[in-house]
């Protein structure tokens, strides 16, 4: 498939440029095409390219030794992944997962740098792309560092838990993550992790309060 | 009938990044707006919640004690 240059015009990287340097630097991209699942990078391997999102969503995320997963971003149509990599020479920060059927745009790193030189406009707009970024890990550091989630996301439970003769609360993760003051994710993983102690179980649209007693001392614990 | 994804259309842009996330089909466009199509298939993944860039989709939890 060819290179869409109405696509690169939206790209903020090249944000500014003019016909003939978009047409420049569509000869340097490649296209690169993922399946649901797919796992388009590996966190820690040599970094090859930068990507683009032409469609689809991609999964940027860190795996503990322990096999446990942290997002650190969803990747839209527009927007790009794996830069870190390419301007600081090191491996690849984190893995990168296809949600659904994905299209990408890829820029390998000498070619970037080289696209650099020929077009400096470019450099300012990298600049505001990877501030917005740090500025979005920072919040996440935030919420992981400041916040003993578990325990809020407990309590959550407990006030909104309904049994067989009332109404019953309906509550996204989103929803609680708001409540909790932390990310989506972060809630995913408590309630995950309440259900390997017992005190929770998931169904496919409910929470089952199976412990009441140990939930609560969840819940009252700093 | 089978609980499914709520979607806010107002919200909804028709990006269609659900549609291409959804494992069970449950979604489709209709006049750029999506529309659930119910379905036991659908595993409440959350996945189409995740990756709205709007919030247009919800996949709200009941919590009940047992």
């Amino acid at each position: 498939m060819a290179i869409e240059i109405e696509f690169l015009k939206s790209i903020p990287y090249f944000s500014g440029l003019g016909p003939a340097e978009l047409e420049s630097v569509r000869h340097l991209i490649f296209e690169k095409t993922a399946e649901r699942g797919e796992v388009i990078l590996f966190e820690d391997d040599p970094a090859e390219a930068l990507y683009f999102v032409v469609s689809g969503a991609v999964k940027i995320f860190k795996t503990s030794v322990e096999g446990k997963e942290q997002i650190l971003s969803i990747v839209r149509p527009g927007e790009s992944f794996n830069d870190v990599p390419i301007f600081d020479d090191g491996p690849n920060p984190a893995s990168a997962q296809a949600m659904g059927p994905v299209i990408l745009y890829g820029v390998r790193r000498g070619e970037l740098k080289a696209t650099l030189k020929d077009h400096p406009p470019v450099a300012l707009n990298i600049i505001k792309v990877l501030a917005e970024r740090v500025r979005q890990l920072v919040s996440l550091v935030e919420d992981l560092s400041f916040r003993h989630v578990i325990s809020r996301v407990a309590k959550i439970l407990l006030e909104h838990a309904g049994d067989s003769t009332g109404p019953r609360s309906r509550l996204t993760q989103q929803e609680m993550a708001a409540m909790a003051g932390t990310a989506r994710e972060v809630v995913a993983r408590s309630l995950k992790s309440l259900e390997e102690e017992g005190t929770i179980r998931l169904e496919r649209h409910r929470i089952v309060v199976t412990d009441k007693a140990a939930l609560q001392r969840v819940a009252a614990s700093s | 009938m089978a609980e499914m994804p709520v979607i806010d259309q107002e919200k909804c842009n028709g990006c269609g990044l659900c549609i291409s996330v959804c494992t069970c089909k449950a979604l489709v466009m209709v006049k750029n707006v999506v529309t659930v199509i119910e379905t036991e298939d659908c595993g409440w993944c959350l996945q189409c919640e995740v990756v709205c860039p709007t919030g247009a989709i919800a996949c709200p939890f009941e919590i009940v004690i047992e």
